[in-house]
């Protein structure tokens, strides 16, 4: 099993899960964060003073998935979160132990 | 006895609820500049001024203020406790009302000007020393200068200084004490460091409406009558709040690239400020060219205070004290007997020598105001201690001194 962590921009939040859901994938958590990488962030001035926002908004999605589903997990985000621009965000793939859900201790692949 | 109109009497009696509507206005307007850690601290500042400052008012400030005077100073204490004062109009102030509905109006003027000190030590001034200062401050600096410029007998009077409705009194003052509270008090912990952005711009822009508005009871009432003066001065103070309004926006839109709604309420702000001296004794056109001045000096004062490194962090000095001496000097050169003949010619009328008595109002108090100020911050720091530890600072206002959150989501 893998843990898809994604990180995109807000506004792109509805094409990704649409296109996820076309897929199969029923089940996701997201958050709110806000971070930097090569997108720089703005300037806000107030009465003359100048502030550097470094942290922009951007929107975290994590997915847990069979391992088999990995790649196609990963190019649908791709291609939904995409605008080709710089600030378009990340994604990791990490590694999951075990699944347990809570209601019924299912564990592993059936408790996805 | 002088008959009461009642029309004068309604007239004022709204313009005192207007004024009042300015200090919580200036809460607001305040608190929407200033971090989310320090809001309610920020509104209690002005909120509270209402009590403090009203009670001083009755017993000691009317008085001192517009009491019997002594050698052109101050009033006397005959007048404690309202002692005859009552429905029967004064002999020498607004004698067309009750002299209780002329007390109470000045009342709502003592209230808001130690309100407008507190832009300058927002979010790291200890409550206790604030309520402190503010008190004494009334005693010693606004009473005194009130009776100088507006008390019968009051010595700047004497000299022909004018002010019509708080150019010297409210915004000279307060802009005075503000610069020394800067000085004194310290910046902000983090401060040129750390981001200080406004935490919530349209409570802000809320405040600042609200503001102009009453600011026509604030201007508008100082002419103490339901008459051609109050009208005159109604029209003039909306005219500069635009003008103002208009040249902070377009000013910043040239310098920075983008006008900002901050810009547009701070424009305003210093227009209707710099206005109130000379609202009931120049024209329109007059009214115009003093709120585009605002705009542009206001602005160009608070644009190099960044480069001057003290932390008056939401420009009372740049905005109210900056306001008011060019508000002052101006009426020096635009006042016309042509529109007020109870007032004076300035220098375009023919008469260069009322622009030098307008300079001396303006040197007196605004010496006097922060020299007073600066001893009296001085000592209180010694004693008491005015700035909050670094721990509250850090925690906020809200929780640190009144143990509240203003936004609980």
């Amino acid at each position: 099993m893998k843990k898809i962590e994604a990180i995109i921009k807000p506004f792109k939040l509805d094409d990704v899960k649409e296109a996820l859901n076309e897929i199969g994938i029923k089940g996701m958590t997201i958050s709110e964060v806000k971070g930097y990488g090569r997108q720089k962030g703005h300037k806000e001035i107030y009465r003359g003073a100048e502030y550097v926002v470094d942290f922009i908004p951007k929107v975290k999605l994590e997915i847990v998935i069979d391992a088999s589903m990995t790649e196609k997990v990963i190019d649908t985000i791709q291609a939904a979160a995409k605008t080709g621009k710089i600030g378009d965000g990340k994604i990791f793939v990490v590694p999951v132990e075990d699944v347990i859900r809570v209601r019924t201790g299912e564990r592993g692949k059936d408790a996805i | 006895m002088p008959s009461i109109s009642a029309g004068d009497t309604a007239f004022i009696l709204v313009s005192a609820a207007l004024v009042l509507l300015m200090t919580p206005a200036l809460g607001l307007f305040y608190a929407g500049m200033v971090r989310n850690k320090n809001v309610l601290g920020t509104i209690m500042q002005s909120l509270i001024m209402i009590s403090v400052i009203s009670l001083e008012w009755i017993y000691l400030g009317y008085s001192m203020s517009f009491g019997p005077d002594v050698s052109g100073i101050i009033g006397d204490l005959s007048w404690f406790g309202l002692k005859g004062v009552g429905v029967a109009p004064s002999e020498t102030y607004a004698t067309t009302i009750p002299q209780i509905v002329f007390m109470i109006y000045q009342c709502m003027f003592a209230v808001i000007t130690p309100a407008l000190i507190t832009g300058a030590f927002a979010e790291r001034m200890r409550f206790g020393p604030f309520l402190i200062f503010s008190l004494l401050w009334a005693l010693i600096v606004y009473n005194p200068v009130c009776h100088w410029v507006w008390g019968s007998g009051g010595w700047l009077s004497e000299r022909g200084v004018l002010d019509f409705a708080g150019g010297l009194v409210v915004h000279l003052t307060s802009g005075a004490a503000a610069l020394a509270a800067a000085i004194v008090v310290g910046p902000r912990r983090g401060f040129r460091k750390e981001n200080f952005m406004p935490h919530n711009l349209p409570m802000t822009l809320l405040g600042a409406g609200l503001l102009w508005f009453g600011w026509f009871g604030f201007n508008g009432g100082s002419a103490l009558a339901a008459n051609g003066i109050a009208g005159t001065a109604f029209v003039s103070t909306h005219l500069a709040g635009m003008s103002g309004m208009a040249m902070w926006t377009l000013v910043e839109w040239m310098h920075r690239g983008k006008p900002t709604t901050l810009g547009a309420a701070s424009g305003a702000i210093a227009g209707l400020a710099t206005v109130t001296p000379a609202a009931g004794f120049v024209g329109p056109n007059s009214a115009v060219i003093i709120g585009l001045l605002a705009g542009i000096c206001c602005y160009l004062a608070v644009t190099a205070k960044t480069s001057l490194g003290y932390d008056d962090s939401l420009d009372v000095v740049g905005i109210h004290g900056l306001g008011g001496i060019i508000g002052t000097f101006c009426l020096g050169i635009f006042a016309s007997k042509a529109v007020n003949p109870s007032g004076a010619d300035g220098l375009l009328a023919g008469n260069p020598a009322f622009l030098g008595t307008q300079v001396l109002g303006i040197v007196v108090v605004g010496i006097y105001a922060f020299v007073a100020s600066w001893i009296l911050l001085k000592i209180m720091n010694a004693v008491v201690g005015l700035k909050m530890s670094e721990e509250a600072e850090m925690a906020g206002l809200d929780v640190s001194e009144h143990s509240e959150t203003a936004y609980n989501l």
